[in-house]
């Protein structure tokens, strides 16, 4: 997990041959070019865009949403996890509930939150908080509970304090779980970023593929999708290298248990 | 005064089937400060669950215990409970010096600083795992681990260290050496100990005195003095005629229960 791993000659090679593809493919047919114009053409609008710092403009209100919405939801559904992974009581009164809402598609609470909320910053990071924070409650409940019995006697015998035994055991021991809630919430978060966006924004990624798309301005279009992948992949990178500093216990007993 | 009072303690639990079962039946003990003194009684003799009583860990369902003076109501804070499952009990996302470093942290003495990390070194290399410090817990074999555990309680200073079968699960050479650094360490430290063990010849080389627990639901058959001169020999201490006549009289305590 921490040696660095070998560059993945074949697959960026492929990656390369499917932009040279397009590259000539969208050249060879000019009466496609709205649909499919080509790659260096997106490039160039890329640069442009950059240049005039429109779309730098829009990536920092898309980023800021999310981290905004993102941050929210790990630390409200954290915290509920450990509450409700802990008391048993208060798991079985909301189970049910938890259990209907979580498969719901959560793009379709964004016309609640358009009702309730009006159409602004407010509603977007709701329903990026909202989507983000079942996979983080869900993980976070599964770790807590997976925890042995011996461990929290261990803290008992030690004469902790509830609290300390939360905080020094329960929340540690949970960890690898709440690692892993996180990583699918933080790909939910901008997923739900950029959708709200396009439907609700004046401002930000979302907003600006699909005013670029009904502008016709394909080429801009596909350069805000380049810097949607681009940020997220950047910041799942992020994430991961955040991950491994902080999980390190997990990952090498997981090599050893696997060995 | 006695260190540790056991008063008619007894344990019983409700099955889910309604039927009440009655682990503990009415146990009357005392520990004098310094003692090594051990259970020893066939598996499945509620032995765990005497320990747990004891450690507060478990409500007795009559009977008290007292530690120090002071009845229990919950773990108390002079005593501590060593487990057999080492490898349930430590923190496998804490280094070996961040566990023994805890146990530091637990009794609310300093356990960052210079003066902190001293003295879990010591206590490490106490137990004989010096230049493993920095070692994670799975990284150590399960002899090197309940060293760990071990490190980490005495970090606690406890007057009273439970140990419940804490070398069950080693194999038997690891055994033998665990049993003389924890006698070297009991005589160094000067903490007293109630340790349970289903080995009848652990028992007779750690302790002072012996108490054999019958078949559930438990209780003291009989009490034994164990008063070879120390320091103990795994040789010699075991050599001895008396070693083998006290291993026999338990012996045919335990077996003559008949199957539970």
């Amino acid at each position: 997990m921490n040696q660095a791993k070998p560059f993945n000659w074949l697959g960026w090679s492929s990656f390369a041959s499917l932009l040279l593809f397009w590259e000539f493919g969208a050249r060879a047919t000019p009466k496609f070019e709205l649909y499919f114009p080509p790659v260096s053409r997106i490039f160039s609008a890329l640069g442009q865009a950059f240049a005039a710092g429109s779309i730098t403009q829009h990536a920092l209100v898309t980023l800021a949403r999310f981290a905004e919405g993102f941050l929210l939801a790990a630390l409200l559904a954290v915290l509920a996890g450990v509450i409700l992974g802990y008391f048993r009581f208060l798991h079985s009164l909301l189970a049910t509930m938890i259990e209907l809402l979580r498969p719901m598609p959560s793009v379709a609470i964004i016309p609640v939150a358009i009702l309730l909320l009006g159409i602004g910053d407010g509603m977007i990071v709701s329903v990026t908080v909202y989507a983000s924070l079942w996979p983080i409650l869900i993980n976070t409940i599964d770790g807590v509970r997976n925890i042995d019995a011996t461990l929290i006697d261990t803290g008992r015998t030690f004469g902790l304090s509830r609290w300390r035994i939360l905080w020094q055991i329960i929340l540690p021991g949970a960890s690898p779980f709440i690692a892993t809630g996180l990583r699918i919430g933080l790909s939910i978060a901008l997923i739900l970023v950029t959708t709200a966006e396009m439907i609700a924004g004046s401002q930000g990624l979302g907003f600006f593929i699909l005013d670029e798309e009904r502008a016709m301005n394909s080429a801009n279009m596909y350069a805000g999708i380049v810097v949607v992948a681009l940020l997220g992949y950047v910041l799942n990178r992020l994430f991961l290298m955040i991950e491994s500093r902080a999980m390190k216990w997990r990952h090498g007993m997981i090599a050893r248990q696997a060995a | 005064m006695p260190i540790l009072d056991v008063q008619s303690l007894s344990k019983s639990y409700r099955q889910a089937g309604g039927e009440t079962t009655v682990a503990i039946g009415n146990i009357t003990c005392q520990v004098e400060a310094g003692e090594f003194v051990s259970f020893v009684g066939p598996s499945g003799c509620g032995k765990t669950t005497l320990l747990m009583s004891i450690a507060g860990l478990l409500a007795p369902s009559s009977g008290r215990v007292i530690v120090n003076g002071k009845e229990v109501s919950g773990p108390p804070a002079n005593l501590v409970l060593l487990f057999q499952e080492y490898n349930k009990s430590l923190f496998a996302w804490r280094s070996v010096l961040g566990n023994v470093r805890f146990g530091l942290a637990a009794r609310g003495a300093r356990s960052t600083g210079a003066a902190a990390e001293d003295k879990a070194r010591e206590l490490i290399q106490l137990v004989g795992l010096k230049g493993f410090e920095n070692h994670y817990p799975w990284e150590l074999s399960g002899g090197m681990q309940q060293r760990v555990a071990i490190a980490r309680a005495l970090a606690y200073e406890p007057e009273v260290l439970l140990m419940d079968e804490p070398f069950g699960s080693l194999d038997a050479l690891t055994r033998l050496e665990l049993e003389d650094t924890l006698l070297r360490l009991w005589a160094e430290l000067k903490t007293t100990i109630l340790f349970i063990t289903h080995d009848i010849e652990e028992a007779i080389y750690l302790s002072d005195r012996i108490w054999v627990l019958s078949r559930r639901p438990s209780q003291i058959i009989q009490e034994l003095k164990s008063d070879f001169s120390r320091p103990r020999h795994q040789v010699t201490t075991r050599a001895d005629a008396r070693f083998m006549e006290l291993r026999n009289d338990i012996y045919r305590q335990i077996g003559n229960q008949g199957a539970p």
